[in-house]
């Protein structure tokens, strides 16, 4: 039901306050989207979409913490592993 | 698609639940909030790749299986009234009421529409001047923000056939009420990754601290989950109980604060009755005046309508993590997603129907 998907958004339609709208791309699919809550967001930006609307714009960098994470976890795990 | 494929990555999946294996050194019992992540959960084989020691249980948060039964009464009466444009999205339309469903309702000739967004339904109520035009409202914050646009941009436009049968409900009080239970098991939480994108992070401090509970807010790939499990563990063999916010692509701490500040415009906070749990305080959105003119419970006159939810469906103690699906004497038998008994098993998201899903035979034999 939270269900959000994220995809890109290709071309603004409207600018109007609570009706700035355009479309967004899912993989090649164009859907309209209303995008009056993602202010900050424009063409080529990725946005999570939840029934027609935009609910956030997603931070690229942010994007990739959690391969981050597990290549600095895998090295300290190497660094920790008791010789062979 | 890019922001999905990645975060499916089989090998990194299994590194990740190498490292959850090795920082686990006590049993613990960890519920994700949200039905979305149960049902990959699921689906994925997420807690397969856990250590024993590791119990994920589900919780309540799929809004199609906590509607009460009063209001899916409240809406087939709605539904079956001569004139109505009835809309809804899809999976509200196979939710047994008391006696039938909204399907049933469309076959006798109701006009029930399925709308992909509740501004299909203001596009219909602005093409239909001479039909009244109910939408049924349900959701978490999440979706609050789209009904409170719908309702917003109907209001403005003075559209007074549009109306809203509002099943908001929030999930905090929810987690609340969980860990207040004398039943409860929950020492870690997943929290739900889209809810907070809306709300933020900052209501969940104060249950972390009174409740000596981690709340991890995490997203809805495998990777996200394992990710989530894993900072959750470590706080837990660490003795601590902190929000952390493992979906910070999505989730900033302040949440949407445009949507939030048509969500206050709106709404207020109300009381609601959860199925299968009963009523928890301040765990839900109604109609705040002006935008009351479009309460459809108002306008057809079912606010004082009562149900009783049967005995027999132990759904109540499945959306509190007390009981797994394949506990309940009637989990794939008597109870299907043909033939749901109750919440759990009649939305694709109930951990219920997950588990007959896509655990298939063995969930049934283990039922057995």
């Amino acid at each position: 039901m939270c269900l959000g998907v994220p995809g890109q958004i290709v071309r603004l339609e409207r600018e109007e306050p609570g009706a700035r709208t355009g479309k967004v791309s899912f993989g090649g699919v164009l859907k309209p989207v209303n995008l009056s809550y993602v202010p900050e967001a424009g063409v080529g930006d990725y946005v999570i979409v939840h029934v027609g609307f935009a609910i956030s714009k997603v931070d690229e960098q942010e994007a990739t913490v959690v391969f981050d994470y597990l290549r600095r976890m895998g090295e300290l795990a190497e660094l920790e592993a008791p010789p062979p | 698609m890019k922001f999905i494929d990645e975060y499916r990555d089989a090998e990194a999946a299994r590194r990740y639940a190498r490292l959850i294996a090795n920082r686990t050194r006590r049993p613990w019992t960890i519920m994700e909030i949200c039905g979305g992540q149960t049902h990959a959960i699921v689906k994925f084989g997420i807690d397969e790749l856990l250590p024993p020691e590791l119990t994920l249980i589900h919780g309540p948060g799929c809004p199609v299986c906590v509607t009460p039964l009063e209001l899916i009464d409240k809406a087939l009466a709605i539904a079956a009234a001569p004139g109505v444009i009835f809309c809804s999205f899809g999976d509200m339309l196979r939710v047994p009421g008391s006696r039938e469903d909204l399907f049933a309702v469309k076959a006798r000739g109701g006009d029930v529409r399925v709308v992909y967004s509740p501004m299909d339904a203001v596009a219909l109520a602005a093409a239909h001047p001479d039909r009244e035009v109910v939408f049924f409202a349900v959701g978490f914050e999440t979706t609050a923000p789209a009904t409170a646009m719908a309702v917003y941009q109907a209001h403005r436009a003075t559209l007074q056939n549009f109306f809203l049968l509002v099943s908001h409900v929030l999930v905090p009080p929810a987690m609340e009420a969980i860990l207040s239970s004398p039943m409860n098991r929950v020492q870690g939480f997943l929290a739900a990754g889209h809810v907070c994108t809306i709300m933020g992070t900052a209501e969940y401090g104060p249950l972390a601290a009174r409740y000596r509970v981690p709340i991890v807010v995490t997203g809805f790939e495998p990777l996200d989950i394992l990710q989530g499990v894993y900072l959750c563990v470590r706080q837990l063999e660490e003795g601590r109980a902190e929000v952390e916010n493992q979906y910070a692509r999505a989730v900033r701490r302040a949440g949407n604060r445009p949507a939030q500040a048509l969500i206050r415009e709106v709404f207020t906070v109300v009381d609601r009755k959860w199925r299968g749990v009963g009523s928890i305080p301040a765990s839900g959105l109604g109609l705040r005046p002006p935008y009351d003119a479009h309460d459809a419970e108002r306008r057809f006159g079912v606010a004082d309508r009562h149900t009783e939810e049967p005995a027999e469906c132990e759904s109540g103690l499945v959306l509190q993590g007390v009981k797994k699906p394949t506990e309940c004497p009637a989990f794939g038998t008597r109870c299907t997603p043909e033939r749901p008994m109750g919440a759990t098993m009649v939305s694709s998201e109930g951990a219920c129907a997950a588990y007959y899903r896509y655990r298939g035979v063995a969930a049934k034999v283990e039922a057995r």
